[in-house]
Order: structure tokens, then C-alpha cells, then sequence
């Protein structure tokens, strides 16, 4: 019959942090752990000095100074870039104009308004750098390359055009706020609209950032009707949908990106009537559509198996048609849910777009080999400059759409239901 | 009285109202709508493939190919199907050595990942950021361009642990087998197999008595005996060849072409940050409580990692695993861009030498495709008996 006798509140010890303890506890925890210590440190600091060395000493980065408007924009007309000017301004203006609305929508159903506009300025100016260094670097780097104050003025009107976008939707009454927000979805066409409008520039004449970006946002947006159509197909009752369904993603899946796009350039104008015949860019797009379709396909298939059957057996007893329970219930469901993975399928995208310089269309890694054969610069061995430009433009813009979709799907979240 | 259906009322749903009827006509109707289409896109292609002049059969695999494919032995007046098979043959040697030395590298990057120590951790971290968010092809053209044909002349060729590097190529050291080398391999299978049945009876002994019975150790060395004695027994079976310079030959080990080490090297540096990104997740998603139960029962470290962890963990990767290989493979096409003759890239020359265009295209998603099957019913094979090992 021991008395019962509470516990002490034991708070756990609390390990002194010093650097000392910190070098102890990471580095030399036991004798192999600073050998191994010893050697990784000596890899990773002569790596260090090489790159250190190449990015500011023995690299030549003349070669990309010269040529910085080639990789923004291929060879657009010069005296035609205002229209790209203009299409940027206008394309942040919008997306600030999404994020407004998002925002403000968020602050009604979630008024705790977690992040990331929380705090005062400081800080939520911290928080966007913290997520956005890279791109914010990479732009610094390219105002600096390009030495002259066009590039920074236009940098400061997108700004200006991004933050006046936010401000205006989040001012924007909830009655239409629908329409806009259908709007906005609709904007890189608007995009397209600025620079092609009046007879401007053919798509021919694209080229660099400004192409990936087309054949991305192209791709990824064109092909998601296909993409939905194919994943209702193979979960379908009627066996000859489905077979027709399964047949197409798994040829598309089954077959490598560069030989569909090979396949593409030399056969697509071959399936048409000759007057319609394709250009090069419509011909890469096709094929981006196709291919990335039977990959949203199978992405969506998972959504709509993660939508639990008492959805649809609900919404059959309140009597609603088969049709409107897909439309209405299972599909909103599911594609909240596979957000994360269609923005990680357009990440590939994004970066499979380089297969087009393969097939001679001038995009970022494109302009990346051609200016090594321009007269001044061929011969001397620039390629390392050039791709490691490219590769940075690539790891710069995947980098942060993937964290910016861990967070999505952190805040959505999709691991955690 | 009509809505009565069903055994109350004896009247027959009218057609257009009966579901069997309603699903057939839908199917029927789709199937109508896709043969059109496909009818049309064919019909476009073969009037449009006539007006140009392209054949429209496939004899055109049976004509003489009309180049030759450097690193092989294929003559200009062999088929173009032999083409075909060479570029088959350099897909596979490509796809099999990538898978092999992928899953070392991502599976050491991935272990690094978690290690305890910061530095191994980190530098393991930046490598996989980096690599995983740049296009393979930029990283295959650098490979190519800026790493390999910028190595040292053969005359001034760098030496290490035997190999040689230069820009002509990378030579390793090499077995030399022949048919002794082939029977040694089936003695060997022999020797593994009864290594494996003598494990198993010691675990049976172990698992009657209680006792240890040292199952592995027994099996180990009937391997080891075997092995041995079969080796004497045919008087060394293989002869390792190590590369030798002398002026501008080398003689001795095997040459791997510059596009070849390059491709390989890009695809394995590439695939591999993908893998050590699924060793590391499926390490951790092995619940810690599993661990702590397996001390619980005073299992040893080995034998943790070995009974608990890595059984569960397996599972969990094998499926990404297998679409990392596939993707190895169907990557290898991008050889493409540096000369090395793989299926695409003899396609394309097959086509720049009179072959006509959709056909071979065709030919070549055929191939791919079947690739892909075989690797999807391998995985799914693996997949089936480690499900049916654990429950």
C-alpha cells in the first residue's frame, strides 16, 4: 500500500549549444566520424575552390554578357521587344492579381491567416526572400550582366505591377470574384495575345527563356483536358473506353520523350492535309500535349481512387446523374488533391523542354551551343560558360517551383489525411 | 402503372431505356468515333506519303543500311534491320551498365543523406538539389563536351588504379574468359544453390533447436569451397587484362568510347540522385518504433537492419526503383545529341539514309515499348513475391 506520489516535473536537460558541442555532436562524434569527416571536408572544399575559381576567376563569362538577350528571348525581332516587355508586366500584374485573390480568400476561411502574409513588412519581405533567393539572385545577376538600366527598370515595373495586382485583388468584391479568378487561369493566353497581337511576331521567331516557357505553360495547360478525358477512360465501366484509355498512356509512357519529338518534327505534317502543315514550334507543342496527357492521366487516376466511394454513393442517393456526380463531386475532390503532382509533372516539363534544341528550335540549352559557334567565340571552348549558365537558368526555376509545391502540399495536406 | 419494373410487371424495358442496350450503343458508337479518327490521321499519311515518293511497306528493313556504326563491327552492305540490332544491343549494354552502378551511387548518396555527420550530410544534400533540378540533357552535353573531349591526348593520358583516360576513350581493366570463363559461371550456380540449400537447413536446425547454427556461415563457405575448388579444377578460369599505353596503342582491358562513358556517366550521375531521394525515403518511412522493437528483442545491428528495416523498407522502394530503371532506359535516348549509335540515334541515321520515316519511328516505339514490358513484368514479378515474404 504505497502511497501514490506524483512525479516531479522532470523538464528534460537541455544540451548546452556552443560550437564546440554543435563541431562535437556533427563532426567528430567517434574516431571514424572525423576521418570521414577529414576526407568529405577535403572533397567538398577542393570542389568548392574549383567552382569558386571558374565562376570568378578562369571563367569567361564575356560570352554570356553578349549574348544575354539571345537566351532571354531566341531571335525575336529587337525592335519588336516591347511587346515581351509589355507581356511581362502584364503576366505579373496578373499573377499578383491571383495571389490577391487567394489571399483574401484565405484570410475568410482561415482567419488566423497563418502565412505568408503575416507580420509587418520586414518580415513578410524576410519570408519572400527566403523563399524566393533563388530567383530573386538569379535576376540580380542578370541586371548586373546586362549593365544597362532597361533590364532594372523593367524589373522594378513588374515588381510594381505584381504588388498593384495584389493590392487590386484583394480589394475585389466575393460577388465576382469567380470571374475573375477564371480569368487569371486564362492568362498566359493573354499573354500570348500581348506579344502576338496585330500582327506582331510568328512563333517561329521565339526562342530562349521566352520558348521553354511557352512550350512549358503550353504543354502542361493543353494537355490537361486530354489528361482528365484519359483518366476517366481507364477508370470507366464500358471495356472498350477503357482499353482505348490504357492503350494510349501506356504507348505514351512506354516510349521516350526524344523519339516522340524526333518522331514529331520529321512525321506530325505527314497526318494532315499538306495545306495545314505545322510549323516546328506547334509540331514540339503537339508532342509536349500528347506525351505529358498520359502522364496527367495516370497522375489524376490517382486522384480520383483517393476520393473516398462514399462521395459518389451520396451524391447517387441524392439522385444525381452520373455525369454531374463525376463533374461535381469526385473530379473537384480529386484534382485538389493531385495539385503537388501536376505542379511536379510540370517541373519535368519544364526541364524536358531542352529536348527541343534536338530537334534545332532555339531554346535555352539551344542558344546555349549555338553562341559557342558564333564568329569571336567559336573555337575557344566557352561550352562550360554556357551550359553552366543554362543549367543554372533550369535549376533556378525548377528549384523553386518544387519547394513552393512542398509547401502547397504541406499547407493542402495531401500526406497527412 | 409503368414505373413497376422488374418481376411485378411483365412489360420489357424498351431499348432505349435498357442500360445493356444504352452501354453497347456507347461503346459502339465511341469505337465508331476513334476508328474514324484513326482512319482519317492514316489516310492523311498514306496519300501524303505517296505524294512525296516514301515507300509505304516495310521492306525497307531488309535493304543494305548504307553506313557504318562506329565501335561495332556492322558494314555499310548489312541489313538495316542489323542496324537496328546494333542499336538495340548499345541501348541495353548502356541501360544495364547505368542501372547497375545508378543503384550503388544513389544508394551511398542516399545512406550519406541520413548520415550524423554534417558535411557527409550536406555535401550529399547539395549534390542531390543540384542534379535533380537540371535537365539530363544539359548534363549529358556537358558530360560530353566539357568533360570528356576535353580529357588529355592519348599521349599524355592520366593512369589510375589501372585504367586509362584519355580523349580517345577510357579504358578498364577487363576479365579475358572465353568457354572456361562460361563453365566456371555454371559451376558457380551450382555452388550458390547448394550454398543456399545448406542455409536453409541449418535455419530449419536453428528454428527445431533454438540453437545458433551459424546458417550463413555454412552457407558461405560451401560457396567459397565451391568456387574454389571448381577454379582449380579448371586451371583459373579468367584472366584479368589490365590496359597498356605504348606511344598511341593500348593494348589489353576493354575501351569504352568517349560518347558511351560520357552517356553513362550523365545518366548515372543523374538517376542516381533520384535513387538516393527513394533509399532515403523509404529508410524513414520504416516506423521507429519497428526498430526500437527489434532492440526490444535484443536483435543485433546487423540484424536489425537486415530482418526489420531493410525488408519493409525494400518494399516500400521497389516500385520507384523499377520506374528509375525504366526511365534509365528510356533516357539513354538521348545519346542523340552526343553521337552515341543507340536505337534512336540509328533510327535518325537510318532515315537520313533513305529509310522512310514513319514506318522506322514506329519500328522504334515498337522496340521501346517492348523494353518497358519486360522491365513492368519484372518489377511486378519482384513486387508479387515480396508481398507474398511478408504477410
Amino acid at each position: 500500500m504505497s502511497p501514490t506520489v506524483a512525479a516531479p516535473d522532470l523538464v528534460p536537460p537541455v544540451p548546452p549549444r556552443s560550437p564546440r558541442v554543435w563541431m562535437h555532436r556533427n563532426l567528430f562524434r567517434t574516431p571514424g566520424d572525423s576521418v570521414v569527416t577529414v576526407v568529405s571536408g577535403t572533397v567538398l572544399a577542393y570542389a568548392a575552390y574549383r567552382t569558386i575559381r571558374f565562376v570568378l576567376i578562369t571563367g569567361r563569362w564575356e560570352i554570356i554578357e553578349r549574348n544575354l538577350t539571345l537566351f532571354m528571348v531566341g531571335r525575336f525581332p529587337r525592335d519588336e521587344l516591347w511587346r515581351v516587355e509589355v507581356a511581362i508586366i502584364v503576366a505579373l500584374g496578373l499573377a499578383g492579381l491571383a495571389g490577391g485573390l487567394v489571399a483574401s480568400g484565405r484570410s475568410i476561411s482561415d482567419p488566423e491567416g497563418l502565412e505568408p502574409d503575416a507580420g509587418d513588412w520586414p518580415t513578410r519581405v524576410r519570408t519572400a526572400v527566403a523563399r524566393l533567393w533563388p530567383v530573386l539572385a538569379m535576376i540580380m545577376v542578370l541586371l548586373i550582366l546586362a549593365g544597362t538600366p532597361g533590364p532594372a527598370l523593367l524589373a522594378i515595373a513588374g515588381l510594381a505591377a505584381l504588388l498593384a495586382g495584389r493590392r487590386v485583388g484583394a480589394l475585389i468584391p466575393r460577388s465576382i470574384r469567380g470571374y475573375v479568378i477564371g480569368f487569371t487561369f486564362l492568362s498566359p493566353f493573354v499573354v500570348v495575345a500581348v506579344i502576338t497581337a496585330g500582327g506582331g511576331v510568328g512563333w517561329d521567331q521565339w526562342g530562349g527563356v521566352l520558348l521553354t516557357l511557352f512550350l512549358a505553360v503550353g504543354g502542361i495547360t493543353l494537355c490537361f483536358p486530354l489528361g482528365v478525358l484519359l483518366a476517366l477512360g481507364r477508370r470507366s465501366d464500358l471495356p472498350a473506353v477503357r482499353v482505348v484509355s490504357v492503350s494510349y498512356i501506356e504507348l505514351f509512357r512506354g516510349v521516350p520523350l526524344v523519339a516522340l519529338l524526333l518522331m514529331g518534327s520529321l512525321t506530325l505534317q505527314l497526318f494532315v492535309p499538306p495545306s495545314w502543315a505545322p510549323g516546328p514550334i506547334i509540331r514540339a507543342t503537339v508532342v509536349f500535349t500528347l506525351f505529358t496527357a498520359a502522364y496527367i492521366a495516370e497522375i489524376v487516376r490517382g486522384g480520383l481512387l483517393s476520393v473516398p466511394a462514399g462521395q459518389t454513393e451520396a451524391a447517387k442517393a441524392l439522385g444525381m446523374s452520373p455525369t454531374r456526380i463525376t463533374a461535381f463531386i469526385v473530379l473537384p475532390q480529386a484534382l485538389r488533391n493531385v495539385i503537388p503532382a501536376i505542379v511536379g509533372q510540370f517541373i519535368s516539363l519544364f526541364k524536358d523542354t531542352s529536348l527541343v534544341s534536338i530537334i534545332s528550335l532555339v531554346e535555352i540549352l539551344g542558344v546555349a551551343q549555338v553562341i559557342t559557334q558564333q564568329p569571336g567565340f567559336a573555337g575557344q571552348g566557352l561550352t562550360a560558360e554556357t551550359l553552366v549558365f543554362a543549367s543554372v537558368i533550369f535549376w533556378v526555376g525548377s528549384y523553386t517551383m518544387s519547394r513552393e509545391s512542398q509547401r502547397l502540399e504541406a499547407k493542402l495536406g495531401v500526406g497527412t489525411r | 402503372m409503368t414505373a413497376l419494373a422488374g418481376e411485378a410487371s411483365p412489360t420489357r424495358t424498351p431499348p432505349w431505356r435498357d442500360v445493356r442496350v444504352l452501354r453497347a450503343v456507347a461503346q459502339i458508337v465511341f469505337l465508331i468515333g476513334v476508328i474514324a479518327v484513326a482512319a482519317y490521321l492514316g489516310n492523311n499519311l498514306l496519300n501524303n506519303m505517296r505524294r512525296i515518293g516514301i515507300q509505304t511497306n516495310l521492306d525497307y528493313l531488309d535493304q543494305p543500311a548504307g553506313f557504318t556504326i562506329p565501335g561495332s563491327s556492322f558494314r555499310r552492305t548489312q541489313s538495316r534491320m542489323d542496324a537496328v540490332m546494333v542499336g538495340l544491343g548499345n541501348t541495353l549494354r548502356v541501360a544495364v551498365a547505368g542501372i547497375i552502378l545508378a543503384t550503388v551511387v544513389g544508394t551511398i548518396v542516399g545512406i550519406a543523406r541520413l548520415s550524423r555527420n554534417w558535411l557527409v550530410r550536406t555535401g550529399a544534400r547539395l549534390y542531390v538539389e543540384f542534379v535533380r533540378n537540371v535537365p539530363l540533357l544539359v548534363i549529358v552535353i556537358f558530360t560530353y563536351l566539357a568533360v570528356f573531349l576535353r580529357l588529355p591526348r592519348i599521349e599524355d593520358s592520366a593512369e589510375a588504379l589501372g585504367g586509362i583516360v584519355s580523349v580517345r576513350g577510357v579504358w578498364i581493366p577487363w576479365y579475358e574468359g572465353g568457354d572456361r570463363f562460361a563453365t566456371w559461371l555454371l559451376l558457380l550456380a551450382v555452388a550458390a544453390a547448394g550454398a543456399w540449400g545448406v542455409r536453409r537447413w541449418r535455419q530449419r536446425v536453428q528454428d527445431r533447436t533454438g540453437d545458433r547454427a551459424f546458417g550463413i556461415l555454412y552457407g558461405l563457405g560451401v560457396f567459397a569451397v565451391g568456387a574454389t575448388v571448381s577454379a582449380v579444377a579448371l586451371g583459373g578460369p579468367i584472366d584479368i587484362t589490365i590496359p597498356d599505353r605504348d606511344g598511341r596503342l593500348v593494348s589489353g582491358g576493354i575501351r569504352m568510347a568517349p560518347e558511351f562513358a560520357a552517356l553513362l556517366g550523365a545518366l548515372v550521375v543523374y538517376t542516381a540522385s533520384h535513387i538516393a531521394e527513394i533509399v532515403r525515403g523509404s529508410i524513414q518511412s520504416v516506423d521507429r518504433g519497428q526498430n526500437e522493437a527489434a532492440q526490444a528483442l535484443a536483435l543485433s545491428g546487423p540484424q536489425r537492419m537486415r530482418l526489420v528495416i531493410l525488408p519493409q523498407a525494400l518494399r516500400v522502394a521497389i516500385p520507384p526503383l523499377a520506374n528509375q530503371y525504366l526511365n534509365l532506359t528510356k533516357n539513354s535516348s538521348l545519346a542523340v545529341a552526343i553521337a552515341y549509335v543507340e536505337l534512336t540515334k540509328v533510327t535518325g541515321d537510318l532515315i537520313g539514309n533513305g529509310a522512310p520515316a514513319p514506318q522506322s519511328y514506329g519500328f522504334l516505339m515498337l522496340l521501346y515499348l517492348m523494353i518497358s514490358l519486360v522491365i513492368a513484368a519484372i518489377t511486378n514479378l519482384v513486387n508479387r513475391r515480396l508481398r507474398l515474404v511478408e504477410r
